[in-house]
């Protein structure tokens, strides 16, 4: 058992190392480096060596990856493109607002993807169910800037009832957010909620159709407690991964949403700053992302593990 | 053949498969014939009707230059349906033999693979292909081998995981004991068993490509105007939808029910093949 956790905590150190290694090989290997993105159309001759020899990009590839995964380590992912600013201080701002925007999100869409998706498995092809399922299609197919768009005609132009674009700044307080806030939150919490309770759903009616449940049901156990003892505990256990999966994707920038409408979270910052060519702030960001996704499936894997008995002997094999 | 020939006669006995496959064909046929029968040159400017609402003329009305809406929507759908139609098989392709074969080898390639493959998933989709499209541009020797290269790295996944379930069979067993080459084993045992994941794995993945490329084009890093893109239609659409939603709801609702379109036909290909993905949906 603590083996098995040990192996699962090292395979995601590893899968973060080497996600630092490709981040930094393919800003190495694409054209351009910090050099031209500072100095634009003067970036030629002996300015840019003086530039690179400043800077010091032009010591050797290894010394340079360990300089910067040092200092990532240590939050310092030097400065941006324009050297204006800490690129720590620029992504602290965007990471917190998406933090915001993700649990706002969460708290809002995981309730009632449990509660749907529990009724929906429960009425079992009757009418709930298949609208709840037909919904969840919908929601989880049609792209985030239709849903988004649709939305914000409807409920900020038509109705008039919320602002269909958010004007804080990245470095607002939280509270100034609110109420711009909820017409995103709503968005992000369809697509998610669709997703997870289609999970929820899926492995409730597996539970349900199992044979220790039938054995309940012929024993006289009465309905409800049989729903709450018996299939609710494991039929949830196989959603935590989903959510986790929600989770790293909601924290990892939503970049269609955040554009749409006007947010200033990590997303955004990612698009604008591959557009300007700010390879530092792209890997930066590339890295955090990263490294979200990979701890929350960790924790997901480890809850799982340690709630589930029965994946301790099968899952150390199969990764 | 004979086989894609079945499949898709019990996928359309299936309401929803049906219907999927209906839309699925509509939208390729308007793809292929929208040039010869739109009513209006996709690029011509008319100062004079700028943003009129659907009338005789015009039945989807114009846009804020005054094009005719019905054209750019007809033809709206033709770049990402060509891009998302040949990446897709590729993806499949190369992440599905990559898979397999990863399946049936395990060991150290095995691992090491896997770890790569983890590390690629634990980044954001838009982050990586925004890189190489901004860097190299964004036509379409461009835009296929992206999304192409991006989206086969799941499939291996899923390929490795079905092959994983049939490496250990007798059949499998026998053909090795008699000596076969790997590849022969790849191409007479393990295919036709994981043939079917990756068919509806190739389903999902063409609309979930889809969505990326229209969300790519509404960002501005897709198509470049003014080819009529869908999603390039909406963003451009949206500073004065509440006065002219025309512009925006058709291209809406053209991407929307393409992609509803195929969502459908890969769960209803799903149950036909007993895959669990469509996990016993109603519809």
């Amino acid at each position: 058992m603590l083996k098995l956790l040990f192996r699962r905590i090292f395979l995601g150190g590893l899968t973060v190392i080497i996600v630092s290694m490709i981040i930094f090989g393919a800003v190495e290997m694409l054209p351009g480096d910090a050099c031209t993105a500072l100095l634009q159309q003067d970036a030629r001759g002996e300015t840019l060596k003086q530039c690179q020899e400043d800077l010091g990009l032009n010591r050797p590839a290894v010394l340079r990856y360990t300089d910067w995964v040092g200092g990532a380590a240590k939050g310092d992912f030097g400065l941006t493109a324009h050297r204006n600013k800490k690129v720590s201080d620029l992504v602290g701002d965007r990471v917190k607002n998406s933090l915001l925007l993700g649990l706002c999100s969460l708290a809002l869409g995981l309730p009632l993807a449990f509660a749907m998706g529990i009724a929906a498995a429960l009425k079992r092809d009757r009418w709930l169910d298949l609208s709840v399922s037909s919904l969840a299609i919908v929601a989880m197919t049609i792209p985030e800037f239709v849903s988004a768009t649709v939305l914000i005609l409807i409920f900020s132009a038509w109705l008039g009832w919320l602002p269909g674009i958010v004007t804080a700044s990245a470095s607002s307080p939280l509270s100034a957010f609110f109420p711009e806030i909820i017409l995103p939150v709503v968005v992000l919490s369809m697509v998610m909620t669709a997703h997870i309770l289609r999970t929820v759903r899926s492995s409730m009616l597996e539970v349900l159709d199992s044979d220790y449940v039938r054995m309940a049901t012929l024993k006289g156990v009465p309905y409800s407690r049989m729903i709450v003892r018996h299939v609710l505990p494991n039929a949830l256990l196989p959603a935590i991964n989903v959510v986790a999966l929600t989770v790293a994707w909601l924290l990892g920038g939503v970049v269609v949403i955040e554009t749409v409408f006007n947010y200033p979270g990590l997303g955004r910052l990612m698009v604008s700053a591959i557009s300007d060519r700010d390879l530092g702030l792209v890997q930066a960001i590339a890295l955090i992302v990263s490294c979200v996704y990979v701890t929350v499936n960790l924790s997901a894997d480890i809850l799982s593990l340690l709630a589930n008995p029965r994946l301790r002997t099968s899952m150390g094999r199969n990764s | 053949m004979k086989r894609i020939f079945e499949v898709l006669k019990e996928v359309a006995s299936r309401p929803s498969g049906a219907i999927g496959l209906l839309l699925v064909l509509l939208h390729i046929a308007i793809a292929i014939c929208s040039p010869w029968i739109v009513p209006y040159d996709f690029k011509a400017i008319s100062a004079l009707d700028i943003l009129t609402p659907p009338d005789a003329k015009h039945l989807f009305g114009t846009d804020q230059m005054g094009r005719d809406v019905l054209t750019r929507t007809l033809l709206g759908g033709r770049e990402a349906i060509l891009v998302t139609a040949i990446a897709t098989p590729i993806a499949v392709f190369w992440g599905g033999l990559l898979g397999i074969y990863l399946g049936l080898v395990g060991g150290r390639r095995d691992d090491v693979i896997m770890r790569i493959v983890d590390a690629f998933l634990s980044l954001p989709w838009i982050l990586k292909m925004l890189l190489l499209i901004v860097t190299f541009g964004n036509g379409i020797h461009v835009l296929i081998p992206t999304l192409a290269f991006f989206y086969g790295i799941p499939v291996i996944r899923i390929a490795r995981a079905a092959a994983h379930s049939v490496v250990a069979r007798d059949y499998v067993l026998a053909a090795r004991a008699r000596g076969q080459k790997r590849l022969t084993i790849i191409r007479r045992e393990l295919l036709p068993n994981v043939l079917d994941a990756l068919m509806v794995e190739g389903a999902m993945r063409w609309s979930w490509m889809l969505l990326a490329f229209s969300s790519l084009s509404f960002l501005g890093f897709g198509v470049s105007p003014p080819t009529p893109d869908w999603g390039l239609m909406v963003a451009d659409s949206r500073t004065f939808l509440p006065l002219a939603p025309w512009a925006g709801l058709f291209p809406i609702a053209f991407l929307s029910s393409l992609i509803i379109g195929i969502n459908m036909l890969a769960d209803a290909l799903a149950k036909t093949l007993g895959v669990d993905r469509a996990q016993k949906a109603p519809i």
